[in-house]
């Protein structure tokens, strides 16, 4: 594969496998039921274990 | 004998300095194995000391924490900070007096500049992650540093690496590359001391005691890893020799331009930024004491951040041999990093939503409030001057270097003091700090300085910028450059000043921490009215 294949495989598949991950992740964190779940995680640093 | 095996390991390092030393191809490395040596000995002397004798020895309870390597990290990101400011206050008073330069090489511009970025970034900076990291990661996974005494191999560790930099910088050790000038040799130390971090954080995680492995975590992981893929490849470089301290790089031309861009940039991606958006996401809902505003916005920041931030390097080379495409690909990856930027700053602020009083009585939550304003201020900045008709303008200028410290002392200074100022009682055990009214000294102190360093930066780069693109009727240059850094020298004084400003609300910051770590109270008005008379 020379340069200019690599580069025409980068801007076009590559940028379309980075996209659809990146969509995929978005729907995955914004998916229905897991308001609760998000909201548990939220209060993590807040859980009083702060003892030195 | 635990001891043993340290001291002797210790003395073998330091036969090979020695050997080192009088094998050395040039004076340079011979000094740096010197240091090695001295420093190996004081590693020795420093482990007998520790010994303890008796039954008495490993008796102390341990604490559920290790909470020490925090402690002198805090005084660490203190010290160094101090140093870097002070350097960086030095060096912009020689832009305006050139006398200061000295005529000696050691205190040179040329010299002290990699001296103030890297003590600034990597040694303030740095150990401001380290130790944060550390204390984040042991309190929202439940579980103590993973690897035993490897966290403090590698605070040493990256305090020699400082130190070795450091010294080189002053003698003229250097690869040229900026903000990774350190030569091949001390490039190999901090990929030691970097893998043995990422050991650590991934080893602590690994022990978690809370399932769900909290998003601050996240940032500091990107930048622990993506830090260590930027400096393995951007340094790859051939030594000239085995003991010698010249190396060239493995790339040529504009390659070797794009590694060094590439790196450069994702080093303010992600150790200027995700790094301290870690900060972030642990220490403000701390210190507003309400969790962030929406936990799934900072999963999509944290993703869109990863997925943009890698490819905006090229914007530093608008005009350049650089191929046409990858410039404007580095300038439409850098305007969509306007999203990821301003949901992580809405982020934040919307974290004190409904608490916006504290404003009044709490100076650190004004701090992170401040800190979190120039984030999308930078960020906002930043974009636009990758436009390549606006770099066309904007870049070699001085505006450049008001937009850095825009992000710089704004961003990652702010929520770096706010942070610190959160640690000292909590690490030193002390029901609070010594004085909120100082802090809130400091806070004025250096905002009112960085106005000043970017509003005369501003002036100053814009009129740089036009001056030295103003041609007269017959097409020649109307300004020598000369007359364009005597047109800028009012700005350039009023910068210094501004970092004047800077230096002095960091000095009231480490008296503020050393009388808060000692246990000391001020005796003032409480901050605001509501504030009740007990902190």
């Amino acid at each position: 594969m020379d340069y200019e294949q690599f580069r025409h495989f980068a801007d076009s598949w590559g940028l379309v496998y980075l996209v659809v991950i990146f969509v995929l992740a978005v729907l995955f964190v914004f998916r229905p039921g897991a308001k609760d779940r998000y909201e548990r995680y939220a209060e993590i640093p807040l859980k009083k274990d702060d003892q030195a | 004998m635990a001891a043993a095996a340290p001291m002797i390991l210790y003395g073998l390092a330091g036969l090979a300095a020695l050997f080192a030393a009088a094998k050395a191809h040039d004076e340079l490395f011979a000094i740096h194995a010197w240091l090695v040596v001295l420093i190996c000995i004081i590693a020795i002397f420093a482990t007998a000391r520790a010994l303890k004798f008796g039954p008495e020895a490993d008796d102390r309870p341990k604490e559920k924490y290790l909470d020490g390597v925090v402690r002198a990290g805090v005084v660490a990101t203190v010290f160094w900070g101090l140093t870097g400011f002070l350097v960086g206050v030095v060096i912009a008073f020689q832009l305006s007096f050139p006398e200061l330069n000295f005529d000696l090489p050691y205190t040179n511009f040329g010299r002290l500049r990699p001296l103030h970025t890297s003590a600034v970034i990597f040694a303030f900076g740095g150990n401001a992650l380290i130790c944060t990291s550390f204390y984040v990661v042991q309190r929202t996974t439940g579980a103590r540093l993973a690897l035993g005494n490897t966290a403090w191999f590698v605070f040493w560790g990256y305090q020699i690496f400082i130190v070795l930099a450091a010294t080189g910088y002053l003698l003229g050790v250097t690869q040229s590359r900026e903000y990774a000038e350190p030569e091949w040799y001390v490039d190999l130390w901090l990929t030691v001391v970097w893998v043995a971090y990422l050991a650590v954080f991934l080893g602590t995680l690994f022990n978690r005691k809370e399932p769900h492995i909290y998003v601050a975590n996240w940032f500091y992981l990107s930048f622990i890893v993506t830090v260590a893929m930027l400096h393995i490849v951007n340094n790859l470089s051939m030594p000239v020799s085995f003991l010698g301290s010249k190396s060239y790089s493995l790339f040529s031309g504009v390659q070797d331009a794009l590694t060094q861009w590439w790196y450069g940039h994702n080093a303010v991606g992600f150790f200027l930024t995700a790094g301290f958006l870690g900060i972030m996401y642990y220490f403000v809902p701390k210190q507003a004491n309400r969790p962030v505003y929406s936990y799934r916005l900072s999963i999509v920041h944290f993703w869109s951040l990863i997925f943009l931030y890698i490819w905006a390097g090229p914007h530093h080379l608008h005009y350049t041999a650089l191929p046409d495409w990858a410039q404007t690909l580095g300038m439409v990856f850098s305007i969509m990093l306007w999203m990821p930027s301003w949901g992580g700053m809405i982020n934040g602020l919307m974290t004190l939503s409904g608490a916006w009083d504290k404003l009044r009585t709490d100076p650190i939550i004004r701090m992170m409030v401040l800190s979190l304003a120039f984030y999308g201020m930078s960020t906002f900045e930043g974009p636009v001057m990758s436009i390549k008709a606006v770099n066309s303008l904007s870049h070699y200028t001085d505006w450049t270097i008001g937009h850095v410290h825009s992000g710089t002392l704004g961003w990652v200074g702010m929520i770096t003091f706010s942070a610190l100022y959160f640690l000292v009682p909590r690490l030193w055990k002390q029901d609070g700090l010594y004085s909120l009214r100082l802090i809130n000294w400091h806070f004025w102190l250096a905002t009112l300085g960085i106005v000043l360093y970017t509003a005369s930066m501003w002036v100053s780069g814009i009129t740089q910028g036009l001056m030295w693109r103003a041609y007269d009727s017959l097409g020649f240059l109307e300004y020598s450059f000369a007359e364009a850094v005597a047109a800028t020298h009012p700005m350039n004084v009023i910068r210094a000043l501004g970092g004047v400003l800077f230096l002095l609300g960091a000095l009231i910051m480490t008296y503020n921490l050393w009388r808060s770590a000692r246990g000391d109270k001020r005796s003032e008005r409480p901050m605001g009215a509501a504030m009740p008379a007990t902190v």
